[in-house]
């Protein structure tokens, strides 16, 4: 058997190695489940019917969806410049930060609840860019390594929120009431600072949190960004080969300090949406937000599609039913780890499933090897 | 070899190849690009099993598994990149992989091998430091590493794939004695080249592969240059001397002007030593020179990718300096030595590598959009105009091949109405129908009154191409001369620096 590149990348195949990789990781999951003792079908159904079927199921969905969508957004966007950008975890916990700070000032104010939320919205961006930055500026002007400076930034996002929540003298603790007196905990978001969720009448309600309405914009608008702009096409240059950009007069340090804030400014957006949509608060409780790791999930998300800003929206959506089910089947004969395993499978074999699209395999017995190399 | 087929998805590289070689022979191996002369030799070292056909050795009918039977069977190669481990010595790289002497061992015996290698070295006149770094040699002393790891083997068949690619012509001279010398040892040598006079000179018979079969095998002392070409390319050539001065025009104003420029190399250092160089109007001047003495360096100062660190390059009078943009808008075109990395984004499709250097301009884009339809027109008309073989102008440029990648920048340099062109190293790999093509499109670009500047170290091509030759060593231009009065034996010594090398 010989493996050899593939001149042309048929089409179909960008369609049936993901779809074929998602068949076959059902089915090596199914081992695993047999290997525990569970019948693999009912426990698939079960699972569908979690996160889609059942009453609220695609609402609870959605909601698990949102920040998966930013963070996949985010990592997207920075890839398609081939930037490796693995802080949307930190960026988001910054964007949750700034934008809680903007809602308790602003909602405390009683402005009007738009322009609250609007305030939450800049300052969730604001935050996100500005962290993302710091790789952003020690990578165009000190050509540091963006993987590890973002992933580094993470763990101090972490701990500063934790710190904003149980530092005394913080704007963000709670300082009032009987919860405060017993542990630390952070300040609720005033009335006119919570968004509003669109609610659609059917089988029981399915919410639409505002935050899901931004990540579509985002991914919309990032699409446009990639595929019709002259920006797009100078990322998309600089990231195929720096020194071609460089020969069509590009400003590659620009490029990248632009790329960085927007990929974080989205994740940022996702942590303002996690305060304003659902939390409602910058907690600090063993179930937080720095427990529910959305930033790195969402790396596995823009993978799984392709970096493709609509596909990432698609791909978070099944991600977050499985989460979600994962979390409504847990107990005693359905261990949530199962669906770790299974999110664990579907992406090793969507990756294996990348070397099918640009590889093939041919099992005949005599040799061959590229084209390319045959003709020098 | 008898009957020698391989195929390879979407070529057939080999088609019933046959091909045999005495010992105590040089014999060529003639063709042009893609004609079939690598995977021959590629089969021949054990690196390809053929689809079809045999292999006799010493009347012996043999099969090569992998590298290492070939190797066994006393075959070596000399590829045209060299595969030699840089941070190693001479020596050791010469014993690296020998598996049967002295590098079985577990400790190397440094002082023996250094000994052998060096007696190696003086006998064959492959004078290198056995002790030196790799990455201390030049190529032409890179080479004759290579060769050394031959004759330390003693291999009986020594493969060379185009061997003068990376020499001066007097270093090309001396290397064709050792050669000379190890046929008459009785070894055989193969040596697979495209440039006829050195099929000429150091040959005794010579084997033609066009379109991956053999076309004749013929005694060099009966052919000649024009009927070797004709056999590789299957056609009568217009003229592959140098063509005659193409009329009395004379050139017009100087449109480049470089004035003391200095430029520093990647590496920190002062590649390009103050240059000084006017090109007019309708004229090309070629710069000749082995690769690496700064030529690189010049080109892309010219094109603004490089800040000149003193100096100053005009275009039109313009001054420039550091700036890709300024330099285009002056009138520069480059067609870049790198074409897949630098001249072209390899994974975008080629509508878009058409515009990548004029995407700012009005028909391309409005505002921040980009105007993808008329990028797509524009990419339809280019593919036609330059004749451009690509299925769509959505293809990956990376796709493409070389002649077909070339023809994608030159379109893109010349429909931006260029003042100025340099070329560096334009046709290098490509086959000779390409070249004729590339060769065509910078002589009509003089004709239109475009000043051209050619990098190039084919000293046939710079004959065939140029006005007036400037010879570049060590970051200087060391001679000007003109086409009438240049004569290759004066650019080929003023290239190696005015040593030359058989003085040694």
């Amino acid at each position: 058997m010989r493996i050899e590149r593939r001149l042309q990348q048929p089409r179909w195949l960008l369609f049936a190695v993901p779809a074929g990789s998602i068949v076959f990781a059902f089915f090596a999951s199914g081992l695993v489940l047999l290997a525990t003792g569970h019948n693999p079908l009912p426990a698939y159904r079960q699972i569908f019917d979690a996160a889609f079927v059942n009453n609220g199921a695609i609402g609870q969905t959605l909601i698990a969806a949102t920040p998966l969508a930013f963070t996949g957004l985010a990592a997207a966007a920075a890839f398609r410049m081939r930037l490796f950008n693995i802080g949307g975890e930190g960026q988001l916990l910054i964007g949750a930060i700034t934008a809680d700070a903007a809602g308790l000032y602003f909602g405390g104010l009683g402005w009007p609840k738009p322009i609250v939320i609007a305030a939450m919205v800049a300052a969730g961006c604001a935050g996100g860019a500005a962290w993302a930055s710091i790789p952003g500026v020690l990578r165009a002007f000190f050509k540091t390594n963006e993987i590890i400076t973002s992933l580094m930034l993470n763990y101090v996002a972490a701990y500063l929120l934790t710190y904003l929540v149980f530092n005394t003298n913080s704007y963000w603790r709670q300082t009032t009431g009987f919860n405060a007196s017993v542990f630390p905990t952070s300040k609720d978001l005033p009335s006119n600072a919570l968004w509003p969720a669109l609610t659609i009448h059917e089988q029981g309600g399915i919410p639409l949190p505002l935050g899901a309405g931004l990540a579509v914009l985002a991914a919309l608008v990032l699409w446009v960004l990639y595929t019709r702009t002259r920006f797009g096409f100078e990322a998309q240059v600089l990231g195929d080969s720096p020194r071609a950009a460089r020969y069509a007069g590009m400003r590659t340090r620009r490029k990248i300090l632009a790329v960085m804030a927007i990929s974080g400014a989205i994740a940022g957006l996702g942590g303002a949406s996690q305060d304003g949509d659902f939390r409602q608060t910058l907690d600090a409780d063993p179930n937080g937000l720095q427990k529910q790791y959305y930033g790195y999930t969402g790396i596995v998300v823009a993978a799984l599609g392709r970096y493709n800003p609509l596909a990432v929206v698609l791909v978070a959506v099944l991600i977050g039913g499985l989460q979600n089910a994962g979390n409504v089947l847990q107990g005693a004969d359905f261990p949530s780890g199962l669906v770790g395993v299974m999110q664990g499978i579907i992406l090793f074999s969507a990756l294996g499933g990348e070397l099918l699209v640009r590889y093939r395999f041919t099992f005949k017995r005599q040799a061959r090897a590229e084209t390319v190399e045959a003709t020098t | 070899m008898r009957g020698i087929t391989k195929r390879f998805p979407g070529v057939l590289a080999n088609d019933g190849v046959d091909f045999e070689a005495a010992a105590g022979e040089v014999h060529a191996l003639l063709g042009e690009n893609g004609a079939g002369k690598s995977t021959l030799s590629n089969i021949l070292t054990g690196l390809y099993r053929p689809d079809e056909g045999e292999i006799f050795l010493h009347g012996e009918q043999v099969d090569f598994h992998v590298p290492r039977d070939a190797l066994d069977a006393g075959i070596c190669m000399v590829h045209q990149h060299f595969r030699l481990v840089e941070p190693f010595t001479v020596a050791e790289n010469v014993v690296l992989g020998d598996h049967r002497g002295e590098g079985r061992a577990f400790r190397l015996r440094h002082r023996a091998i250094e000994r052998r290698v060096g007696e190696l070295s003086t006998r064959y006149g492959l004078h290198v430091d056995p002790r030196a770094r790799i990455w201390q040699l030049s190529l032409g002393e890179q080479q004759r590493v290579e060769i050394l790891k031959a004759l330390y083997r003693e291999a009986r068949i020594l493969i060379l794939d185009e061997p003068t690619a990376v020499l001066t012509p007097q270093e090309a001279d001396v290397l064709f004695e050792t050669l000379r010398e190890m046929a008459n040892e009785g070894r055989t040598v193969i040596f697979i080249s495209h440039k006829l006079h050195e099929v000429k000179a150091v040959a005794d018979r010579v084997t033609v592969l066009r379109g991956g079969r053999t076309i004749a095998t013929v005694s060099t002392a009966e052919a000649t240059p024009r009927s070797l070409a004709s056999l590789m390319v299957g056609r009568e050539l217009e003229s592959i001397t140098r063509s005659a001065d193409p009329g009395g025009r004379g050139p017009g104003a100087a449109v480049l002007e470089l004035e003391g420029v200095w430029a520093q190399g990647d590496r920190g250092d002062a590649a390009v030593r103050g240059v000084t160089l006017d090109v007019c109007a309708g004229e090309v001047v070629a710069i000749a020179g082995v690769a690496g003495n700064g030529q690189r360096e010049l080109a892309e100062t010219i094109a603004g990718i490089r800040h000149q660190t003193e100096g100053e390059v005009r275009v039109g009078g313009r001054k420039l300096r550091g700036d890709p943009r300024a330099a285009q808008a002056a009138g520069v075109a480059y067609v870049p030595e790198d074409r897949l990395g630098t001249g072209v984004a390899p994974s975008m499709s080629i509508a878009s590598n058409l515009v990548l250097r004029s995407y700012r301009e009005g028909y391309a884009s409005h505002g921040p959009l980009l105007r993808l339809g008329a990028i797509r027109e524009r990419a339809v008309d280019l593919i036609r105009a330059y004749r451009i073989a690509a299925p769509s102008p959505s293809t990956s440029a990376r796709l493409l091949s070389g002649g077909n990648l070339q023809k994608v920048v030159l379109a893109r340099e010349f429909s931006g109405k260029p003042k100025v062109v340099v070329a560096a190293s334009p046709t290098r790999g490509l086959d000779v129908g390409a070249i004729e093509t590339v060769h065509a499109y910078l002589r009509d670009a003089a004709a239109e009154g475009v000043a051209v500047l050619l990098i190039s170290e084919d000293l046939d091509e710079i004959l065939g191409l140029a006005d007036r030759i400037a010879v570049m060593y060590e970051g200087a231009i060391v001679g000007v001369t003109s086409r009438a009065d240049a004569s290759v034996e004066e650019i080929g010594l003023q290239m190696a620096g005015g040593h030359d090398p058989r003085e040694d």
